[in-house]
């Protein structure tokens, strides 16, 4: 187990060094952005991995609620915050790249930009609902939130489809074009931030199933204490 | 401020959130440790 995890570390920087290289040095720069275009190798990868997270919080969350597992529940609630996480990196990536392409920070009323903040805001949501609830059905509770919560992700992606945005096309499956440098280099980027992200969940999913063996065994003491 | 401010501007950020939490997560690891350093004894 301790090895497996030294060597997703291991190869997890080992990716992000080659992945920050190909995104700064060797991809091709864009001719009409320019090298501000680069921000693109963090922004959609980050968003993708977001993804990813809310739908293994979603399938976890309907697996809980069918069959009460608490592995289950612990990884709902660790894709849900490492998703948060990578999320955070869209929502702040993205102004920093609008500013000197669009002239502006944010597009109010933009379609894809309003979906992807109220997205984040459902699971900031969710992870506030499961911090500051206590009671035994607060995991049943967040599972229905996650679920749908989960709903937002397609209108995410698939907004810019159907609605006038300011946001580009999507660059799979939008009927854009991508140069094949580019994309050779998005997808290393976002293999990078895949391994990223499976060793944060890694460390959180240690990090809540020693908090619940804490807390259990808390209980256990107060209540040794009590019957004394 | 030139594009190349921006960008390094993105990519710091991304690191700096990155980090962030896994220091985050590290500090509650190791207070979690201690606890139950302290409820072994």
């Amino acid at each position: 187990m301790r090895r497996g995890f030294t060597l997703l570390a291991l190869a997890t920087a080992l990716l992000l060094s080659f992945a920050l290289y190909e995104a700064l040095i060797a991809a091709p720069t864009e001719q009409t952005m320019g090298d501000v275009q680069r921000i693109f190798y963090y922004h959609v990868p980050s968003a993708w991995t977001a993804f990813v997270l809310f739908l293994i919080n979603f399938v976890s969350s309907i697996v809980y609620l069918i069959r009460r597992n608490p592995k289950a529940d612990i990884l709902a609630l660790v894709s849900a915050e490492v998703g948060v996480v990578f999320c955070t990196v869209v929502i702040v990536t993205g102004p920093i790249w609008a500013r000197p392409v669009w002239g502006i920070w944010w597009a109010p009323g933009d379609i894809r930009l309003t979906t992807t903040l109220v997205l984040w805001l459902i699971y900031i949501s969710y992870l506030i609902l499961r911090r500051m609830s206590t009671g035994g059905r607060t995991p049943v509770i967040a599972a229905v939130v996650a679920i749908f919560g989960a709903l937002d992700v397609p209108l995410v992606y698939f907004s810019i489809w159907f609605f006038r945005t300011q946001h580009p096309s999507p660059v799979i499956g939008g009927g854009g074009s991508l140069d094949p440098r580019m994309a050779h280099v998005l997808l290393i980027n976002w293999a990078a931030f895949l391994c990223l992200a499976w060793l944060l969940s890694w460390v959180r999913c240690e990090l809540e199933v020693a908090t619940r063996r804490v807390d259990e065994a808390q209980a256990l003491e107060s209540l040794r204490e009590s019957s004394r | 401020m030139n594009s190349m401010h921006y960008l390094y501007a993105a990519y710091i950020a991304t690191w700096l959130i990155h980090g962030s939490y896994l220091t985050i997560l590290v500090r509650k690891y190791a207070r979690v440790r201690r606890e139950m350093e302290r409820l072994r004894k």
